[in-house]
């Protein structure tokens, strides 16, 4: 079951107006994927740090998540000091890692971590509901909106039946293994999702024409900025300015 | 038969699905305002068909429809149909599309054109006169099954229907739930037609009860001597069983 662990929560940052969340967000992972000097992407990942703490996030959580990112950035390190082309720092074996590689492979481990932290820290702490509406309101396309909403709704719908079709085979003994059965029977699983999820589908469509459909959606949610908004606003602009300005003051 | 017109007039409709066998063979069937109507048959004997056929979803390959005294063909004579009746899905989850319930109740009158605040209105009124207050913001999918069932039932009365087609609504519902959701219909003043397989529950909640067979409907009204099977403490025991009647003096 996918859960929104982050999502209650009644911090500072959970009461800030999600619009505002998700343009600081979106604003500041922009920033900070460009830059490349080590002094801004430190602050930046010290400011995300400071972002997830004001939101009061589970800490086991947090790591659980930064593991599986860091999973993925780990191996970046077993390639890119190796294959970087620059000045050999070390040398394994037939293999020399270079120190621009090294530096490479820094930054993004640096960026990711700061990104995602700070995406944890504005923008998981909304239900995906309240995300979708947040971008509907900043005129993101109704499709794109919508097909986010239906997705998040139905994945639930579906992983309900993959559960049941798998609970059929288990209950009749079906025991996974590598075998052609196996494979076969997993095969016929997946088809089944298929199918069903494609019928489901059609019915939703009906209900939704029954219900006057005209391929149109509303929303119901109004967002207020009010004063903390702004305030958030204008510091998240400032901090923004601050790395852009100290990225180009290492430059000269 | 009645002066009034029905609401529902429908005669000779042929209906199959695409190179199958007929599922509605000749089928007439007339609603009256004020009707009440049950309808029990085996599976696949068309019940769901006759409901998807009145609000337009499928289209009959003969025959002649009559819905509110205007006579339906195409699909935008159905748009119109479907803000006046009502249909309720016998899977819930196929109803229930919405992250919250107060915006899934909210779609079909904001479809009718009302404003957001009427809609949040009615949306909030129909749900507490089904007993769910304060499910405005629960999730639809986290619901139980039997709140589903009310909060769909909510999505298809916040339209305002004058008539509802109700598509086994009682399938699968705990004891509670059910006793609930009959209380509800009987205290609806509007027109329906009730699908189940469960005859109790008809009795309880309709007033004239059809079957279905061989794609036509047939009114059952002809008593019939039957025998039920029952279960009870020491049944194995040689007992005897009393009238209803006596068992009241």
């Amino acid at each position: 079951m996918i859960d929104e662990p982050f999502a209650a929560g009644d911090s500072l940052i959970h009461r800030l107006d999600p619009r505002i969340r998700l343009v600081s967000a979106a604003a500041y992972s922009c920033v900070v994927a460009v830059c490349r000097e080590f002094p801004v992407l430190i602050a930046a990942l010290l400011l995300s740090i400071a972002l997830v703490s004001l939101a009061r996030l589970r800490i086991s959580e947090v790591i659980k998540r930064l593991v599986v990112v860091n999973g993925l950035v780990f191996f970046l390190w077993l390639v890119i000091p190796f294959t970087f082309p620059g000045d050999p720092l070390l040398r394994i074996g037939p293999l020399s890692a270079s120190r621009e590689g090294i530096a490479l492979a820094g930054q993004i481990t640096l960026k990711s971590n700061a990104i995602i932290l700070a995406f944890m820290a504005l923008v998981t702490t909304m239900p995906l509901s309240t995300l979708g509406h947040a971008l509907n309101r900043l005129q993101i396309a109704d499709k794109i909106v919508h097909l986010l909403l239906m997705t998040y709704r139905y994945i639930f719908v579906l992983e309900q039946e993959y559960q049941r079709l798998m609970r059929a085979t288990r209950v009749r003994g079906f025991q996974p293994g590598t075998n052609l059965h196996t494979y076969r029977t997993y095969a016929y699983v997946v088809g089944m999702l298929f199918v069903r999820a494609g019928e489901r589908a059609e019915r939703v469509h009906q209900a939704m024409l029954c219900r006057g459909f005209k391929q149109k959606f509303y929303s119901l949610h109004e967002f207020r900025a009010g004063r903390s908004g702004w305030i958030f606003a204008l510091l998240m602009t400032v901090v923004l300015v601050l790395l852009v300005a100290l990225e180009r003051g290492a430059l000269l | 038969m009645s002066t009034k017109e029905p609401l529902i007039d429908i005669a000779g409709i042929y209906f199959s699905y695409s190179g199958g066998p007929p599922v509605l063979r000749d089928l007439d069937f007339r609603l009256y305002a004020g009707d009440r109507v049950g309808v029990i048959a085996p599976n696949g004997s068309g019940k769901t068909t006759l409901f998807h056929l009145i609000v337009g979803l499928i289209k009959p390959l003969s025959g002649r429809m009559k819905i509110f005294g205007k006579e339906v063909r195409e699909e935008k004579d159905f748009t119109e149909v479907r803000g006046r009746i009502g249909l309720l899905f016998q899977d819930a989850d196929d109803q229930l599309f919405s992250p919250t319930v107060l915006e899934d109740v909210a779609f079909g009158p904001l479809n009718l054109g009302k404003s957001k605040e009427e809609a949040a209105a009615i949306a909030s009124r129909t749900l507490a006169s089904l007993g769910l207050n304060g499910f405005e913001d629960r999730i639809t999918f986290k619901l139980s099954g039997g709140e589903k069932r009310l909060v769909s039932l909510a999505t298809v009365l916040a339209m305002e229907p004058e008539v509802l087609l109700l598509d086994e609504p009682a399938n699968g519902l705990d004891v509670k739930t059910r006793a609930a959701l009959i209380t509800i219909l009987r205290g609806l003043n509007l027109s329906y037609i009730l699908i189940s397989h469960e005859m109790d529950f008809l009795s309880a909640t309709t007033t004239t009860i059809y079957t279905m067979e061989e794609g036509r409907i047939l009114l059952d009204q002809e008593a019939h001597i039957h025998q039920h099977l029952h279960a009870h403490p020491l049944g194995l025991c040689p007992h005897e069983h009393c009238p209803l009647e006596q068992r009241k003096s």
